[in-house]
């Protein structure tokens, strides 16, 4: 079963903040989403887990400084930035 | 349209007049297939072309992108609020390789917000509707790609897939769409969803044009750290394949009526066994989980300060953040980034994320055996034929319409939909599933195809 404070707490975890009527709405489709999830506990434990589906292996390269955004760029999208740095909110309460 | 109508209309009376003639159709149009139209930018190319300094192997030919594929100072908005003003300030490695071949950008393509849907109704833009019948929708979540090819509001079109994305548009509105295997398409400058499972692939409306468009967005780039380092060229092959059925993968009456019928066609040259792969019964639920879980991490990057939506006071962080979220994200994309986060979180990780990881390796297990035994694949692409505005309003009926063409993800072989034709005046599609890296057989079989459905 998924309480209502199930869903306040997963939009905290995942920084996105609901109202009231949203959270009931959420929390009804998220017990119905999850519960079609359930088939899965069906499935045997003892198997590898694939993260990745091409065998990848680790490259190495000369560490050389190649091409990069400017500064200038890098910043053009940014809503708030001062002087040649972004500018973030208060991460201190 | 094909490469080759449009090459007869340009010589014919111009590479600008006939760019000029398309740019007005999509002016005219009710698909709202795009997001931005490049008018000026496409203009100008055409001009470039018809002074013979535009070259390459697609040089003059309009092509749509998908507004989830980085364009250098065009516009790229993923359909979504947060990134309505994004202007980005470097060019996807496909893009780069159209430009490269002498392409004519004509706009960027509409789509599900972040490529999160099978309709293109979480669009931030508004649906796109289907050109065999404006009620309907155009499948998603490259709904704007898949309709454009199909209306000729553009000759090819790319779109990116993840479940079925490029898949599901393709089906509904009677094109060509590929999947590639996973790695073979570089994904640098593809904003991400979900990115172990999605690939960028080519539309077309004929197999020719789109093998050209894949050899040409299919080549090395040590910028995406899963590229497989591949190039693909389409070759002429033997065509003694064999093929199956995969039994677990069906649809309802009409669909099953059309697929029948061209299996049976097939039979005539082929013989067409069946497969049973028992666990596709668990593709769905391990798709879901793997998506959401990718999503909710990929799309933490979204915070209103380097890029994307942002608000004027910037108060304390949590604040700051989880406003700009709640305002620039629609309702699905929040709701895969909360499910994706309640996967991942303590006490639940075993029970979903690293459980549907246990799925995907048995069900690339049962994907390698079965190419033991056989080629090809086949399977209806969609479920059911295009939905109508508004039809599947549930979140959970509407991620079982994506039934047959996750499992295809999640393994990362290849499948390309086939148009075979049209039930009640709208079309449906097949599905060709190959092993990895194996394009080649599956175009060869589409082009044969091709011509069997062209003869009847």
């Amino acid at each position: 079963m998924v309480t209502i404070d199930d869903v306040y707490h997963t939009a905290e975890l995942a920084k996105i903040e609901i109202k009231p009527d949203e959270a009931e709405k959420f929390r009804e489709e998220f017990e119905k989403i999850l519960k079609y999830f359930d088939i899965l506990d069906e499935v045997e434990e003892d198997v590898i887990p694939t993260f990745q589906v091409i065998k990848l292996k680790n490259v190495f390269r000369e560490d050389l400084p190649g091409e990069c955004l400017e500064q200038d760029d890098a910043l053009k999208n940014a809503p708030h930035h001062e002087e040649r740095y972004f500018k973030g909110p208060k991460v201190v309460e | 349209m094909r490469i080759a109508e449009w090459r007869r209309i340009v010589e014919d009376q111009g590479c600008f007049n006939a760019v000029s003639e398309l740019l007005e159709k999509i002016e005219r149009s009710k698909l709202n297939a795009y997001i931005t139209v490049c008018s000026d930018l496409a203009l100008k190319k055409a001009e470039e072309y018809d002074k013979g300094r535009l070259k390459g192997r697609l040089a003059g030919i309009p092509v749509a992108i998908k507004d989830n594929i980085t364009t250098k100072g065009i516009r790229t908005t993923c359909a979504s609020r947060m990134l309505e003003n994004y202007i980005p300030v470097f060019d996807a490695h496909v893009v780069e390789r159209l430009k490269a071949e002498g392409a004519i950008i004509v706009g960027k393509t509409n789509m599900d917000e972040f490529a999160m849907g099978t309709t293109t109704e979480t669009s931030y833009f508004g649906v796109v509707r289907n050109p065999f019948d404006i009620t309907r929708v155009a499948g998603g979540s490259s709904g704007g790609s898949g309709a454009a090819v199909a209306a000729d509001e553009c000759v090819l079109a790319l779109g990116s897939d993840t479940g079925g994305s490029i898949r599901c548009p393709a089906s509904f509105c009677g094109v060509y769409g590929l999947k590639p295997t996973y790695g073979l398409v570089s994904r640098y400058g593809l904003i991400p969803y979900a990115n172990s499972l999605e690939q960028i692939g080519p539309m077309a409306s004929c197999i020719e044009d789109l093998a050209l468009l894949l050899e040409v967005i299919s080549s090395p780039d040590p910028r995406d750290s899963t590229n497989a380092q591949r190039k693909y060229t389409f070759r002429e092959e033997k065509r003694d394949y064999r093929l199956a059925i995969i039994s677990e993968m069906g649809g309802n009456e009409e669909v099953m009526t059309k697929f029948e019928e061209v299996v049976h066609t097939l039979s005539n040259d082929y013989e067409v066994k069946e497969i049973k792969m028992p666990s596709l019964k668990y593709a769905l639920a391990a798709y879901y989980v793997i998506a959401m879980s990718e999503a909710s991490s990929n799309l933490a990057r979204y915070d209103g300060v380097r890029y994307g939506f942002f608000l004027d006071s910037l108060d304390s962080w949590r604040k700051y953040f989880s406003r700009v979220r709640a305002l620039g994200f629609g309702t699905e994309v929040k709701r895969r980034i909360m499910l994706g986060s309640y996967a991942l979180s303590a006490g639940y990780y075993g029970k979903y994320y690293l459980k549907a990881l246990k799925v995907r390796t048995i069900i690339i297990e049962e994907f390698k055996r079965a190419f033991q035994k056989y080629d090809i694949l086949l399977s209806p692409t969609m479920p059911a034929l295009p939905f109508k505005i508004g039809e599947l309003a549930d979140p959970l009926t509407m991620y079982k319409m994506d039934v047959n063409t996750v499992p295809i993800n999640l393994a990362g072989v290849p499948a390309l939909s086939v148009p075979v034709g049209f039930i009640k005046g709208l079309p449906v599609g097949i599905q060709l599933i190959g092993d990895y890296f194996t394009e080649n057989v599956l175009l060869n079989f589409a082009k044969y195809l091709q011509s069997k459905i062209a003869e009847e």
